[in-house]
């Protein structure tokens, strides 16, 4: 689990969603359909993305999982594929957006090294998620300067033109008080 | 460095925490001996509740208790009506409010008849298979029309029949208007809203601390504070003994504003009653039952024109579906009512409504929230009446918009916010011209239609305009607090539902204060941190909100000044501030840091000066008069396949004048989303709902929300004209980009299937591939089709 071992007891109908929220505190991944239209839970497993919500816990043991808690580093910087969702401003409530930067990452694995990447092949990469934010065209700006900032790559910065950095990102926010 | 962040696209501080997965949402609060909750609901429309044996529940292992309405005793009791009807003249409201658990009789199909408390959810949907629910089905009331008559079943019982209501509102006098007229158009049109399907399902927690002798309720609210006033009375709590939070929510669009829900009134009373925390988080499926929606209206309306197209004249009676209850009174239609005149002159207008009980889930604002409906019916007259004259859609609009000479504009109408209808500013003619020059209009209908066409493709263009009462009252309040490290805190007590609250706000206070805007640190949604205010809908959060943090800040900027004016022993005219700094100015050694006038300001024994007040803190409030209107418009080409009658969107154009912006960046993307789901509305969401009340696609399989392939590149453009309403000149955003493009789909779609049918006239929304198909060929029902002319 992100890296880690992680052990705890699971009925066999309990769904890997509900075991990774509630019994591993892995709150991080969401759920929003509970019949896998949303994409909102989905979580590699063994590199794969897939919906948490149509998959057993049980099914998981043994297997490589990585949620979105498992995509910063260490020191909480945040991997290319979250800053790029920042700076385009790709989410509004991100709630989506666990399951989107999920989705993605094998997506820009597999085309790190192609070539720039047109809007439809970036929209059908995103076709099995659903935003009810944004209407989608931030998170095409954010996957085509992911794609950039991983491949390494200058040449294919279309989509620069957003968001201001303040210098600190650090969230400054407050909403909670659990 | 420049301090200037006001309306700059800085990029949002609150996203790190969603993006790591780090922010809490209600589903995430938990607690070791947390109890979960299922409700077993009604699986008819309508009907008369013979028993419900609760004994088999009861006994299974893990179920901690079941209660029905009648175990709830004297706490059952309907909810309150949220919005009183506005103050028209000869209004009739008959107010019927939602019940926590159905007693005697279930009004609509998903309505709660008994709640299940277990150890986890698992065992609790169990559970719900012990239940017997004994169910006599009635006849429902589920077509609008045939709801209205007479002879339909009822609703409600004790009531003469299912009108909810009837309002009337007048201006000018029509039926002169009409006389004069050189030409009459008319219409019947219908236009269905539907489901706000936020990506996070609604959900509440409830924990009673014995030790503190307080109850925390985490609710997906878009009100805390009316929450919490509410949970106290209902509880016989004191309001301090109560806190309740709206953390981060995940999308709320509208119905989560309702209040109380019966889960909001059922689960804080059995945390209470068992001791023990309670939570229950809505699923997919119910919430197509459980959270109120938006649906239609039927319109039968009229406008009367001179020879060269002016508007002499709107009239117009709809019927308006209310659903089972009717909690938020009459804000939707009276938004369908005011909303309908839009950008233009319309010297005489005679609109009344019957707002209509049916057997079907509750209606209550939805991003829009009536506006909608209102556009659809004057855009699709104005396009019969320039069809009429043998003019343009650009044309008849350009004939009819109010020019900036004639603000502010007096309609003679009560809206919603119970205040006389007026628009505060605006430059339409402006917009008009941009988005037509942005879309391309005047060519693409000389050259690229006519050789498209000559092709075989179906191509069309649409131009539509609208306006939307943003940013009413009452009020809201900020409190803004310099910290002896520097920080600003910032409360407010709207809560958020993705607006970027957490960024806006902080533009607004870190502008005055001249700090980094991410030394602004912004809670909203927490009663124990600001407990005054109303929550966030109608566009409102940054108008009455921001002016609040605004207003505040600049007391706090006052006291500031003062203070180091006194320490400097300098005129506050000498002082600035910047980076995070009071200095005197042209002296770069005489500054200190604000957080060290923070500290100052809390005086150590012996420094007090009597009468003075400690901190560099302050509340304030904004309360404004009326709403301020913002407005715009949006174009489209478009392009019909003739086969699969598939609407390809080739080019999305949008001008909006929100007043002043404050983060370009933000207001982008509410638009953008704005317009999606107005797409979505115009062509992929129905609730369908069959004669027997039940709804047939209450999935995310069936209900069809757009996506990243449905929704295409839109092209915004903005106008500023501020608003002299606040002090910040800004206007809301939050609902525009959804209101007018129901009209657009129409207007454009129609244009390009000219070639096929030369008269079409689509008078419905939402349309589908199927539906264009039956429009085009004929072979289906027409009944809600209709407009023409005489």
């Amino acid at each position: 689990m992100n890296g880690r071992a992680r052990r705890g007891s699971a009925e066999s109908r309990h769904l890997l969603s509900d075991f990774l929220r509630h019994e591993l505190g892995l709150t991080g991944t969401h759920v929003g359909c509970e019949h896998g239209v949303c994409g909102a839970c989905t979580v590699l497993i063994n590199g794969e993305a897939v919906r948490s919500c149509l998959v057993f816990a049980v099914q998981c043991e043994g297997a490589e999982v990585t949620t979105v808690e498992g995509l910063a580093a260490e020191d909480g910087e945040l991997h290319p594929l979250q800053e790029a969702f920042q700076a385009a401003h790709a989410l509004q409530c991100g709630f989506c957006t666990p399951g989107f930067l999920m989705s993605l990452l094998p997506f820009l694995e597999e085309r790190r090294d192609s070539g720039a990447l047109t809007d439809d092949e970036i929209r059908d990469a995103l076709g099995g998620n659903l935003c009810r934010c944004t209407g989608y065209q931030n998170i095409v700006e954010a996957v085509r300067l992911a794609h950039t900032k991983m491949s390494g790559g200058a040449g294919n910065s279309a989509g620069n033109s957003v968001g201001t950095s303040t210098g600190n990102s650090a969230g400054t926010c407050a909403a909670e008080g659990a | 460095m420049s301090t200037r962040v006001f309306g700059e696209p800085i990029r949002r501080l609150e996203d790190p925490r969603l993006l790591k997965g780090k922010a809490l949402f209600v589903d995430d609060v938990d607690f070791p001996d947390l109890l979960h909750v299922a409700f077993v609901r009604s699986s008819f429309a309508h009907g008369k509740i013979r028993s419900v044996d609760v004994d088999a529940a009861r006994a299974r292992d893990g179920v901690v208790a079941v209660m029905t309405a009648e175990d709830l005793g004297d706490y059952w009791s309907p909810g309150p009506l949220l919005v009183p009807p506005p103050p028209i003249k000869d209004i009739e409201f008959n107010n019927r409010t939602q019940v926590p658990l159905a007693k005697g009789k279930v009004r609509h199909v998903g309505e709660p008849v008994a709640i299940i408390v277990a150890e986890s959810r698992y065992l609790a949907e169990d559970a719900r298979d012990d239940v017997f629910v004994d169910i006599e089905p009635l006849d429902p009331a589920v077509d609008l029309e045939a709801s209205a008559a007479a002879d339909a079943p009822k609703v409600h019982d004790d009531l003469a029949s299912n009108v909810a209501a009837r309002v009337r509102q007048d201006k000018g006098d029509y039926e002169k208007a009409k006389a004069a007229a050189a030409h009459v158009v008319s219409g019947r049109f219908f236009y269905d809203h539907g489901a706000s399907a936020p990506m996070e399902n609604r959900g509440i927690v409830a924990r009673w601390d014995d030790r503190s002798d307080r109850l925390t309720v985490w609710d997906t609210t878009q009100a805390p504070i009316p929450l919490r006033s509410g949970l106290a009375g209902l509880l016989g709590l004191a309001e301090a003994q109560v806190r309740v939070v709206a953390p981060f929510i995940g999308g709320g669009f509208g119905p989560k504003i309702m209040m109380f829900y019966p889960d909001e009134v059922l689960i804080p009373w059995l945390a209470l009653k068992l001791g023990r925390p309670v939570k229950w988080i809505e699923d997919r499926e119910e919430s197509f039952f459980s959270t109120t929606q938006e649906r239609s209206q039927i319109h039968h309306a009229e406008m009367a024109i001179d020879e060269e197209g002016r508007i002499l004249g709107v009239k117009d009676h709809f019927l308006h579906d209310t659903g089972a209850y009717a909690p938020y009174g009459l804000t939707v239609p009276i938004n369908s009512q005011c909303t309908l005149l839009g950008c233009y002159r319309v010297p005489a207008y005679s609109s009344s409504f019957e707002a209509i009980y049916t057997n079907l889930p509750i209606v209550t604002p939805f991003r829009g929230a009536g506006r909608q409906h209102g556009v659809f019916v004057m855009e699709r007259l104005l396009d019969l009446a320039a069809a009429k004259l043998g003019i343009d859609p650009v044309g008849i609009r350009r004939r009819n918009v109010l020019t900036p000479e004639e603000f502010p504009h007096k309609h003679g109408l009560i809206y919603q916010d119970f205040t006389e209808l007026e628009y505060d500013s605006g430059n339409y003619p402006e917009a008009l011209e941009k988005a037509a020059t942005e879309i391309g209009f005047a060519t693409f209908r000389s050259n690229e239609q006519p050789q498209m066409r000559a092709d075989g493709r179906l191509v069309g263009i649409g131009l539509v305009t609208y306006v939307e009462g943003t940013g009413i009252g009452p009020y809201e309040g900020a409190r803004v607090t310099l910290e002896s490290d520097g920080t600003v805190n910032v409360a407010t007590g709207v809560g958020t539902q993705g607006q970027g609250h957490f960024t806006s706000f902080a533009q607004v206070v870190a502008e005055q204060l001249g700090v980094e805007v991410a030394k602004v640190r912004v809670t909203t949604g927490d009663t124990d941190q600001f407990h005054w205010g109303t929550g966030t809908f109608a566009s409102r959060g940054a108008v009455v909100a921001g002016n609040a943090c605004h207003a505040a800040a600049l007391e706090v900027r006052r006291k500031i000044l003062d203070l180091a004016s006194q320490q400097f022993e300098a005129a506050v005219e000498d002082l600035e501030l910047l980076d995070g700094e009071v200095r005197v100015k042209g002296v770069p050694d005489r500054a200190m840091t604000l957080g060290e006038l923070a500290v100052l300001a809390n005086p150590m024994r012996g420094a007090v000066i009597p009468g003075t007040e400690p901190g560099l803190e302050s509340s304030r409030y904004f309360g404004p008069d009326r709403g301020t209107t913002a407005s715009g418009v949006h174009a489209m080409i478009v392009e019909v396949d003739p086969a699969t009658f598939e609407v390809e969107i080739k080019r999305y154009v949008v001008v909006h004048d929100c007043g002043i912006v404050i983060n370009p960046l933000i207001l982008e993307g509410q638009i953008v989303g704005g317009v999606a789901q107005g797409i979505g509305n115009a062509f992929y969401e129905k609730l369908a709902f069959d004669e027997d009340g039940q709804l047939l696609n209450a999935s995310f399989m069936d209900y069809l929300l757009p996506t990243s392939t449905d929704v295409p590149k839109i092209e915004s453009h903005h106008i500023e004209t501020p608003s002299p309403l606040n002090p910040l000149g800004v206007k809301g955003a939050g609902e525009a980009g959804a209101i007018p493009v129901g009209a657009l789909f129409a207007q454009a779609i129609e244009d390009a299937l000219r070639p096929l049918v030369p008269d079409l006239t689509i008078a419905e929304i939402p349309l589908s591939p199927d539906r264009l198909f039956e429009l085009v060929h004929g072979t289906g029902s027409d009944e809600n089709s209709g407009g023409g002319s005489q």
